[in-house]
């Protein structure tokens, strides 16, 4: 094995790079939550419901959601490059890494949001229908704040997700870290950029998850 | 104030399925405490979920106050839930809210502005002694507190009825009976109708007007608590009362086997006043009979008191004959357990 040379490493590429990595999860951590929270109360509340119409739709939307949880991303950025075209305009860089990774990422938050809700006691969602809170209250008002712990968790543990998506999508043009590992590093034998590209990510990933550690403990009341 | 007319509930699909209610007729009087006591599958929390609709009955009608909920659409139901207050064994507070804002919710349901929610907390925080602790939360809180908080919530939109779904049941027998002076001390104040189910005859005891007894999904017995306390008629009623009054039964037999059997067994019932009064004594130095008191019970059943003493009396026959007369004359109730 060579002696590593850490000289040659261009830093200023190396910055331009975290700066996109960052910008990609920025975004894409953005578009999931967004995607994701309303696609997991959705599936809780349709999966308690009594009328036969709304059980279909549970069952249509968690069969889409179970289908794009099982695709490999790596073949999902791949598949999705006509729909990223036709939404960024785009399909390499970040800009055409950001659709792949809200897609792959929603639905998987979308499960950990309906877990999350499911934790809420039974007792007390009963006790605030019976104080007359229409639906619509009873998710904003009890079932959101009740579960912000198991909420934010569950970002926490996507966000941390979505940093190994974001050096995946390097693969294939991606952009950010991943791809500056994958370009240097891996198809040029510069070990050095792959390390510090690493480890750049497993900072990243430690900072992200002790802040949402963090957060978690902040919000807990039990 | 809340009436149910042969109201049925069915769990379950076309082949498996348990009828937890079974054409069940009730009927609250405004302003009274009521209780519903029963084993644990008997069907009472059943039956309490049906008055509020949290479970819809499978047949019958629900009323409350001049109201059949069981017609309303889903947005009038609502609306008229928020005049039903319920408190719960497990309180079901907010765990992610303070005691202020756990108070607060049924305000901020209805979009009642700030100032008039402040008011309105801090005087049922003062009302169930909790003004130290608005800014805590429900874990920081003992049992006890948290039901106090559970019934300030309930109370916060004026409701007109107060729904108890076992609400002594996960607190000590201390607590417990500081939480039941609260209720009786809410019902005098605001005439507000309590509805509660338990399993325990002290709570009916300590605070109910009256109480039905509920076994398989119907009602087997109901009266004033005074009549179904003293006078049990059916099984399940003396089931409950024994076990209160551990060894009863015990003493009774014991009686019967001792040299007092000899006399005559009576069970005499003190109610109100006369509890007090010294009739046994005057009427027996009237009739010459010779008496042994072998077991008895001095207490109040809610603001009534009574005594119950199994007597055994010795004497000339005709003179217990006429002490028994005399005792009934006097309003007393006197049954003979044994001759």
């Amino acid at each position: 094995m060579k002696e590593l040379d850490f000289s040659t490493i261009d830093w200023s590429e190396m910055g331009t790079a975290t700066v996109d990595t960052l910008q990609m999860m920025g975004y894409a951590t953005l578009f999931t939550f967004v995607l994701g929270l309303p696609l997991g109360v959705m599936l809780f509340v349709f999966s308690r419901s009594q009328s036969s119409v709304l059980g279909w739709v549970y069952r249509i939307i968690s069969l889409v959601v179970n289908i794009l949880r099982s695709v490999p991303f790596i073949i999902l950025i791949v598949a999705l490059i006509p729909v990223t075209r036709a939404i960024m305009g785009v399909s390499s860089g970040v800009e055409g890494t950001i659709p792949p990774l809200v897609i792959g990422a929603a639905p998987f938050f979308a499960r950990l949001v309906e877990t999350a809700l499911r934790e809420v006691d039974r007792g007390v969602i009963e006790a605030c229908q019976a104080m007359g809170a229409s639906s619509l209250q009873l998710i904003r008002k009890v079932l959101l704040p009740e579960a912000l712990p198991g909420l934010l968790a569950g970002m926490t543990i996507t966000v941390v997700t979505l940093v190994s998506y974001t050096a995946m999508s390097g693969m294939v043009g991606g952009g950010g870290l991943g791809d500056l590992a994958i370009r240097y590093g891996y198809y040029r034998y510069k070990s050095e950029v792959m390390l510090v590209s690493v480890i750049f990510m497993i900072i990243l990933v430690q900072l992200l998850q002790m802040l949402g550690d963090r957060l978690v403990i902040h919000f807990t009341r039990k | 104030m809340i009436q149910l007319k042969d109201v049925t509930k069915v769990y379950g699909g076309k082949k498996t399925f348990t009828v937890a209610l079974s054409g069940l007729n009730l009927s609250v009087k405004k302003g009274e405490i009521f209780g519903v006591i029963g084993h644990s599958g008997a069907g009472k929390s059943t039956l309490i979920r049906c008055i509020n609709l949290l479970e819809r009955p499978t047949e019958g009608e629900v009323w409350v106050g001049d109201v059949e909920l069981t017609k309303l659409g889903k947005r009038d139901l609502q609306e008229r839930r928020r005049k039903i207050g319920m408190i719960f064994q497990h309180f079901n507070l907010l765990a992610s809210a303070t005691v202020y804002d756990n108070i607060a919710f049924p305000l901020t349901l209805i979009g009642t502005p700030k100032a008039s929610i402040a008011k309105k907390v801090d005087s049922l925080l003062a009302l169930v002694g909790l003004e130290e602790h608005k800014s805590k939360y429900p874990a920081q809180l003992s049992g006890g507190q948290k039901q106090r908080v559970g019934i300030a919530r309930a109370l916060a939109s004026d409701p007109d009825v107060l729904l108890c779904d076992e609400a002594t049941s996960a607190l000590d027998p201390q607590t417990t009976d500081s939480i039941l002076k609260l209720l009786l001390d809410i019902n005098k104040r605001f005439q507000l109708t309590i509805l509660l189910i338990t399993h325990e005859m002290h709570v009916i005891q300590s605070i109910c007007d009256r109480v039905a007894v509920i076994h398989q999904g119907g009602i087997v017995e109901e009266g004033p608590v005074t009549e179904v306390f003293l006078k049990p008629r059916h099984e399940v009623t003396q089931e409950f009362l024994h076990r209160e009054n551990a060894g009863q039964e015990s003493l009774k037999l014991a009686a019967a086997a001792s040299s007092a059997a000899r006399g005559k067994l009576v069970k005499i019932t003190f109610l109100g006043a006369q509890t007090y009064e010294s009739v046994l004594s005057q009427v027996v130095r009237e009739t010459g009979v010779n008496f042994a008191i072998l077991q008895g019970t001095i207490s109040t059943i809610k603001d009534t008191p009574y005594g119950q003493l199994t007597v055994s009396f010795e004497g000339d026959r005709q003179d217990v004959e006429q002490t028994l007369r005399l005792l009934r004359e006097r309003d007393l109730d006197v049954e003979v357990l044994q001759s």
